[in-house]
């Protein structure tokens, strides 16, 4: 009697502690809420497929060894000859140089803001440099084009080093205006990647007797270097990506060339170069940037995924 | 020590002998290593002014060469390719006024609820959910102008064949800050704790009025503080306009069905002109768009401050 007045108790409160009737609405909105997350997927999708068509049009009239080989791009002279490599020389080219600019740029402001510089420094500079990441890329393009050249390389160029650097447009003052647009990037995520470094191991290092620059060198440094590579990676994706700098500085000649003093034509200048201009949705030149558009794709989607995982890694050791 | 009178002269030398080992050990660093770690440090501190200096540079000089445009005919003046002297930015402003308009509608809803179902719905160690992980962080940092082709070959042309119009532009850059979005209100919505849902979820209420009333609004300045920067980036782009078809020289005001400009292709289309007086403008155009920027930008940095919570 006792007991079966007990269990009907408990078999009432778990009746009320129920839901009266099931949710709908909320699954409903879960439901809802799915389909956001799923559109992302979508996108990556609509990019396959607004990349794969066209490629594969353009790869039936020029042979993929061509195509990846050729050392000649002039898609617009009789007959058109379609090599990629020099405009992924270009590419690179650009790069290359901004990369030798903003590595130690970035890598010298991340270890000053996090070994060096006092609390209340770094909260002012941290977001100022952010500004920098913010500024349009057009206006980057036109500082290159209308200061970094004609006042910065041009007078400082020592005289007829590589035949001078009397051009109008150069592949180094996009890699300076660039160089200077991811120093934000390079110093930022180095930089939480060394304050993430547990502080015991550098004060074991001050302990022993080691110099700050010691501690910044050998201990925080290598501690923090699958972030630091990580940043690299980005900024080499962003210096790779970029349009408008190359478009305004670095001329529209393709050349497969490595020197600075030259004139280039990168992958994204050509795409947008060619896709403003009204083409015809059949014409090879039409083709030919999806297929461009196509490398660029998987060159970036390569340096992504490296970046993910380096990043990945890196938390892995102090979290 | 002064066990009878004078301190015995031993012990005077020993200790001055121990203090010397002592400070000389501690103190009298090689030489070597104190010119290093002041050069060192002087390196750094120089990186640090370079950066600086560039930015300050780029902010100077745009300000000196577009002064003398400078003027409310800017906002009001069609532009012209023949006349500099009295072409603006007029349809250039609206287009990028609606192209914005635009991409909070579509943003604001899509990426919060991305970041909600990611955040709080889904179950990590379905590969599914991994996978849209992962696709989110590698749109991230998919180059603009792909973007660009896909507003092209997706959406301008092939399956959805809208034609040039602004609003074929306004998905497109929306498509491209969205990742920025979820990212953003993710790290806001998992910066709530957890005590704070389980208290909800304690007092009946259901998984949804838990987001709702609780996670939803401690999470607001964080989210909002994304988006910002998400409409910032998105103001400031220009490649992938360019192949969406934002023409430069319109002479009308664009409706969200027409072909439209929109403030950086504007600019670079001047800025590619060899008239001294189309620099100026473009210029004059430069400083407008970082005044809008760094005002974004700035209350952004205001709001995190002032509203961010640490629990």
């Amino acid at each position: 009697m006792n007991a079966r007045t007990g269990a009907g108790a408990v078999g009432d409160v778990s009746r009320r502690l129920q839901a009266p009737g099931p949710r709908y609405g909320e699954k409903v909105i879960q439901g809802l809420l799915a389909l956001c997350a799923l559109l992302s997927v979508l996108t990556t999708t609509a990019i396959v497929i607004a990349l794969i068509e066209p490629t594969i049009d353009f790869l039936g009239v020029v042979p993929i060894e061509e195509f990846l080989t050729g050392t000649e791009w002039s898609p617009q002279f009789e007959p058109p000859s379609f090599g990629v490599l020099p405009i992924v020389a270009g590419t690179l080219n650009v790069a290359l140089w901004a990369m030798l600019f903003a590595i130690p740029i970035g890598l010298g402001v991340a270890i000053y803001l996090s070994e060096y510089a006092s609390p209340r420094v770094r909260r002012t500079v941290k977001p100022v440099l952010e500004i920098l990441a913010g500024i349009p890329t057009v206006a980057i393009g036109i500082f290159a084009v209308t200061f970094i050249l004609p006042h910065l390389i041009q007078p400082l160029w020592p005289g007829e080093l590589l035949g001078g650097a009397e051009k109008p447009f150069m592949a180094l003052a996009a890699s300076l205006g660039i160089g200077l647009m991811v120093v934000p990037i390079i110093a930022s995520i180095s930089e939480d990647a060394m304050s993430a470094v547990p502080s015991g191991l550098r004060e074991g290092a001050y302990a022993m007797g080691a110099t700050r620059m010691k501690v910044a060198t050998r201990v925080v440094f290598p501690a923090a270097i699958s972030g630091i590579v990580a940043s690299i990676v980005l900024a080499i994706s962003r210096t790779v990506g970029e349009t408008m700098v190359v478009l305004l500085a670095a001329g529209s000649t393709p050349s497969l060339t490595f020197l600075p003093n030259e004139a280039v034509q990168t992958m994204t200048a050509y795409i947008a170069v060619v896709a403003t201009g009204d083409l015809s949705t059949g014409s090879l030149d039409y083709k030919s940037v999806f297929a461009v558009g196509t490398l660029l794709f998987l060159m970036s989607l390569a340096m992504n995924l490296l970046s993910i995982r380096l990043v990945r890694r890196y938390r892995e050791v102090y979290e | 020590m002064e066990t009878g009178g004078m301190p015995s002269e031993r012990a005077r030398l020993a200790a001055a002998g121990a203090r010397a080992t002592v400070a000389a050990s501690l103190s009298n660093r090689p030489r070597r290593d104190v010119v290093l770690n002041t050069a060192f440090a002087g390196l750094l501190f120089l990186a640090v002014m370079i950066a600086l200096a560039g930015l300050a540079a780029i902010l100077v000089q745009a300000f000196i060469r577009g002064a003398p445009a400078l003027s409310a005919d800017l906002f009001t003046n069609m532009p012209s390719t023949l006349r500099p002297e009295s072409a603006g930015f007029r349809p250039a402003i609206l287009g990028s006024l609606e192209l914005i308009a635009g991409v909070i509608l579509f943003v604001v809803p899509v990426g919060i609820g991305s970041a909600i179902y990611l955040e709080e719905y889904a179950d990590k160690s379905k590969w599914w959910n991994r996978v849209i992980e992962v696709n989110i962080q590698n749109l991230a940092a998919v180059p603009s102008i792909i973007y660009g082709i896909l507003g092209l070959g997706f959406i301008v042309r092939g399956p959805l064949d809208v034609g040039f119009i602004l609003i074929a532009g306004s998905l497109t850059l929306a498509l491209l800050v969205l990742p920025v979005v979820i990212i953003a209100a993710r790290e806001a919505i998992r910066a709530v704790p957890d005590s704070i849902r389980q208290g909800s979820l304690a007092l009946g209420a259901t998984r949804w009025q838990t987001i709702r009333r609780q996670v939803l609004p401690a999470s607001v300045p964080g989210i909002a503080t994304g988006v910002i920067l998400a409409i910032s980036r998105a103001l400031g782009e220009a490649a992938p306009l360019l192949l969406v078809g934002a023409t430069v020289f319109i002479t009308y005001d664009p409706t969200p069905l027409e072909r439209f400009s929109a403030m950086p292709v504007q600019i670079f289309q001047y800025a590619t002109r060899p008239q001294e007086e189309f620099q100026t403008l473009a210029f004059a155009g430069v400083i407008v768009m970082l005044g809008v920027l760094l005002a974004m930008n700035s209350f952004a940095i205001w709001l995190r401050n002032r509203y961010e919570r640490t629990w």
